[in-house]
C-alpha cells in the first residue's frame, strides 16, 4: 500500500521544506518525519514517497537511509533501548550494563524482544560521557546508571500499555 | 593556572537557565545588537583580537576562519554549527544546547554579520532530542521578540536560524562530510580544496563552527574581544578567552567545568574532578577526545628553542597548560578539551580494543587505507586478546596505522591511528605480555 502522511504531517514538511534552497536537503528531515509516522522504520514505500516527494530517485533516497545508523530498515519493537560502550562509558561500566540487558531481556544487542516490545542496541559514544554508564530510551538519556535502576526502566518498558 | 569562569554556565544551574526571560535578565541580546551596528570588517576584527581558537578540535582561530569568507559574491553565504558532538569523551556542546540555547541563537547572529551569511543551520546529532527541542525553542522566543527574521533586533538585518538533524553517524561531524549531510546526501567527506569558504554548503561560500565557538561570540562582543583575550594565561600563545573543559573515565567527578584557558590537565583531574577513582595512579590521560594521544604522566615538557615554553619545560605533561599551541608544541593535540582519565587499574590493551571497533564501525569507507585499516587494526587486537597474536602481528598494528595518516581524503584516518600507533608504543609491555605469557599479569578490565 502506498504510504501517505496525515495533514498535520503534511504540514510540517511543506516548513522543513521551507527552510531549504533546494529540496534535497530535506531528505534526512523528511525522512525521520516518515520514520516515526511509520512504527519507526523506512520501508520501500517510505523510500518511494520521499523520492517522489523530494523529486530525487529512489536510488539516492535508499544510499542515505542505508549510510545513517539510525534509519531502521527493518521494523523495530515498540522501545528502543541504546547502550553506550565506547571508551569513556566502559571504564566505567558501560558493557556490564549492556551485559545486563542482554541477560534481562534474553536477548542479544541488535536483536528484539519475542513480544515486539523491546529492542536492544549498543551504541558508540553519545555524548553522555561525564554521566557514565549510560543508556538512551527512545527519546530519552539515563545516566548514572546502576543495574537496579536498569531493572526498574526495562521493567517499565516490558509492561507498559 | 586554574581560574574559573561563569560566562556560558552562569545559569547552569537555573532550572529555567534556558528561556529567553533569564538570558535577557543577563544582558542577553545586547551583544549581537551592538555587533549588527558594527558591520562586517569591525565584527571580524573584534573577533580576532578574542583569539577565540576552533573549539571543534582542529583549533583553527575564529577571527580568520570569518575573514575568509569572500567579501563580495553574488551567491549567498552560510552560517554552518557543528553540533554532531560525537567525539568519544565530548559532552561539553550538550550542555551548552540544554541549558544555554539563547547564546547560540545569538552567536549565530553575530557570526551571520561576520561572514555576510542571513541563515545560519544548527546540525545536530539527532539522538541529542532536548538539546534540539531546546534550540528550537530558543529560535522561536527570538523571532517572537525580534532578534531573528527579516528585520533582526530591529537593525535592518536578516537573520534566520534553523536546526538541521544528522541520523547516527560519528564522521558527519568532519566538515565537509556534514555540508553533505545538510544537503540531504550520504556523509562521505569531501576532498579538499574547494574549501567551504569558496565552495561549501549548497556550493555557496560557508563558515563552519564548532557550537561552543558560536556560543562564546556574545561573550566576545560583551566583554570587548582584547580584554577577553587576556582572561586566558595563554594570551601570548594568541589562545584567548574561556572555555568549557570536559573529563571522564576514572574520576572521582567527572563532568564539564568552565575555566580560563590556560588550565592544567592537574588541575582539570584533582582539582576539579576530585582526584582519581579510589586515589588509585593514573595509567594514561588522552587529553581532548580519543583522537588525541594518550599521554603518561610522567612524560616530560621539552620545547627548547622558545621562549614560552621556558616555565614548563622538564615538567610533567600534566603542569602544561591545554591550549591549543603548547600541546602542539609537545607533539600531541588539544583536540576538543576533554580529557578521558585511565586509573592503573585499567588495561591498556582493553583499551585500545574499544577504541578500535569505534573506528572500524564509523569509517565512511571511502578511502581504502582508513577502511580495511580500521578493519585489520581491530581483529588483530580481537587476536591480540584472545592471547593468540604474534609479535609481528603487534608490530602490524603500528604499520598499519602509518599506512593510514596522510593517506585519506579526511582526518578521521589520522584520528583511528592515533591511538594505533600511541597505546601500543607507550604501553608496549602490556601488549608483549597478552603475546608472551598469554597475559598472566594483566587486570583485563577496563572497570576499577
Ligand atoms: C572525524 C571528524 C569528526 C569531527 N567531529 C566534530 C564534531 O563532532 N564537532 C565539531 O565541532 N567538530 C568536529 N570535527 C571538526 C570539524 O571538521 C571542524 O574542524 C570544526 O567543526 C570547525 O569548527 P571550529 O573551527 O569552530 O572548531 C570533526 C573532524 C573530524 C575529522
Ligand atoms: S579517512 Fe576514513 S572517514 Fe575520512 S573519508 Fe576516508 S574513509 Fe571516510
Ligand atoms: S562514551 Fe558513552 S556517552 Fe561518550
Amino acid at each position: 500500500m502506498a504510504f501517505v502522511l496525515s495533514e498535520d504531517r503534511e504540514r510540517e514538511v511543506s516548513d522543513i521544506l521551507s527552510r531549504y534552497p533546494n529540496k534535497m536537503a530535506a531528505c534526512i528531515p523528511l525522512l525521520h518525519l516518515c520514520q516515526d509516522a511509520n512504527e519507526g522504520w523506512v520501508s520501500e514505500e517510505v523510500i518511494l514517497f520521499v523520492a517522489e516527494r523530494l523529486q530525487i530517485s529512489a536510488a539516492q533516497v535508499k544510499g542515505v537511509v542505508t549510510f545513517y545508523t539510525l534509519f531502521n530498515q527493518e521494523k523495530p519493537g515498540k522501545h528502543q533501548v541504546w547502550v553506550c560502550h565506547t571508551l569513556p562509558c566502559a571504564l566505567r561500566g558501560g558493557e556490564h550494563i549492556l551485559h545486563h540487558c542482554e541477560k534481562k531481556l534474553g536477548i542479544h544487542a541488535g536483536e528484539t524482544t519475542p513480544d515486539g516490545r523491546v529492542t536492544l542496541r549498543s551504541a558508540e559514544c553519545l555524548a553522555a560521557c561525564g554521566q557514565a554508564p549510560m543508556m538512551q530510551v527512545d527519546k530519552e538519556y539515563h545516566e548514572n546508571l546502576t543495574t537496579e535502576q536498569v531493572d526498574r526502566i526495562l521493567e517499565g518498558l516490558l509492561k507498559d500499555g | 593556572m586554574l581560574k574559573l569562569t561563569h560566562y556560558l554556565t552562569k545559569n547552569y544551574a537555573d532550572p529555567l537557565g534556558h528561556t529567553l526571560a533569564v538570558y535577557e535578565k543577563a544582558g542577553g541580546y545586547q551583544s549581537a545588537k551592538k555587533a549588527l551596528g558594527m558591520g562586517r570588517e569591525a565584527v571580524i576584527e573584534e573577533m580576532k583580537k578574542a583569539h577565540i581558537r576552533g573549539r571543534g578540535g582542529a583549533g583553527f582561530d575564529a577571527g580568520t576562519k570569518w575573514s575568509f569568507m569572500p567579501k563580495e559574491s553574488k551567491k549567498p553565504h552560510y552560517l554552518v554549527i557543528n553540533a554532531d558532538e560525537g567525539e568519544p569523551g565530548t559532552f561539553k556542546d550538550r550542555t551548552i544546547m540544554e541549558r544555554n540555547p539563547h547564546a547560540v541563537v545569538e552567536g549565530c547572529i553575530i557570526g551571520c554579520v561576520g561572514i555576510g551569511a542571513h541563515v545560519a543551520y544548527i546540525y545536530v546529532r539527532d539522538e541529542l532530542h532536548l538539546s534540539k527541542a531546546r534550540l528550537w525553542q530558543a529560535i522561536e522566543e527570538a523571532r517572537a521578540k525580534g532578534y531573528l527574521g527579516k528585520n533582526a533586533c530591529g537593525k535592518g538585518y536578516e537573520v534566520e536560524v534553523y536546526v538541521h538533524t544528522g541520523a547516527g553517524a560519528y564522521i558527519c561531524g568532519e566538515e565537509t562530510a556534514l555540508l553533505n549531510s545538510i544537503e540531504g546526501k550520504r556523509g562521505e567527506p569531501r576532498f579538499k580544496p574547494p574549501f567551504p569558504a569558496q565552495f561549501g554548503v549548497f556550493g555557496c561560500p560557508t563558515t563552519v563552527n564548532n557550537l561552543e565557538t558560536i556560543a562564546i561570540a556574545p561573550t566576545v562582543f560583551e566583554v570587548g574581544g582584547d580584554a577577553f583575550s587576556r582572561v586566558s594565561s595563554l594570551h601570548d600563545f594568541k589562545d584567548g578567552g574561556a572555555r568549557l573543559f570536559g573529563v571522564s573515565g576514572h574520576v572521582k567527578r567527572p563532568g564539564i567545568f568552565e575555566a580560563a584557558v590556560g588550565l592544567t590537565l592537574r588541575e582539570l583531574i584533582y582539582d576539579l574532578a576530585g582526584g582519581v577513582t579510589d586515589d588509585r595512579a593514573i595509567l594514561g590521560v588522552i587529553p581532548g577526545g580519543s583522537s588525541s594521544p594518550v599521554h603518561l604522566v610522567d612524560e616530560l615538557v621539552n620545547v627548547p628553542g622558545d621562549p614560552r615554553f621556558e616555565p614548563y619545560n622538564g615538567k610533567s605533561i600534566l603542569d602544561l597548560p591545554l591550549g591549543v599551541d603548547t600541546y602542539r608544541g609537545i607533539g600531541s593535540m588539544l583536540g576538543t578539551c576533554c580529557a578521558i582519565v585511565l586509573s592503573d587499574a585499567a588495561d591498556p590493551v582493553l583499551a585500545l580494543q574499544n577504541l578500535m571497533r569505534f573506528y572500524r564501525h564509523e569509517t565512511c569507507g571511502q578511502c581504502t587505507p582508513c577502511r580495511e585499516g580500521c578493519g585489520w587494526a581491530e581483529r588483530l587486537l580481537d587476536k591480540i586478546v584472545a592471547g593468540t597474536a604474534t609479535l609481528e602481528e603487534l608490530n602490524r598494528v603500528t604499520e598499519v596505522a602509518y599506512n593510514i595518516t596522510g593517506n585519506t581524503i579526511c582526518a578521521f584516518g589520522d584520528g583511528a591511528a592515533t591511538p594505533m600507533m600511541n597505546f601500543t608504543r607507550k604501553y608496549r609491555k602490556h601488549f608483549e605480555d597478552y603475546i608472551l605469557n598469554q597475559a598472566s599479569h594483566q587486570t583485563r578490565t577496563l572497570v576499577v
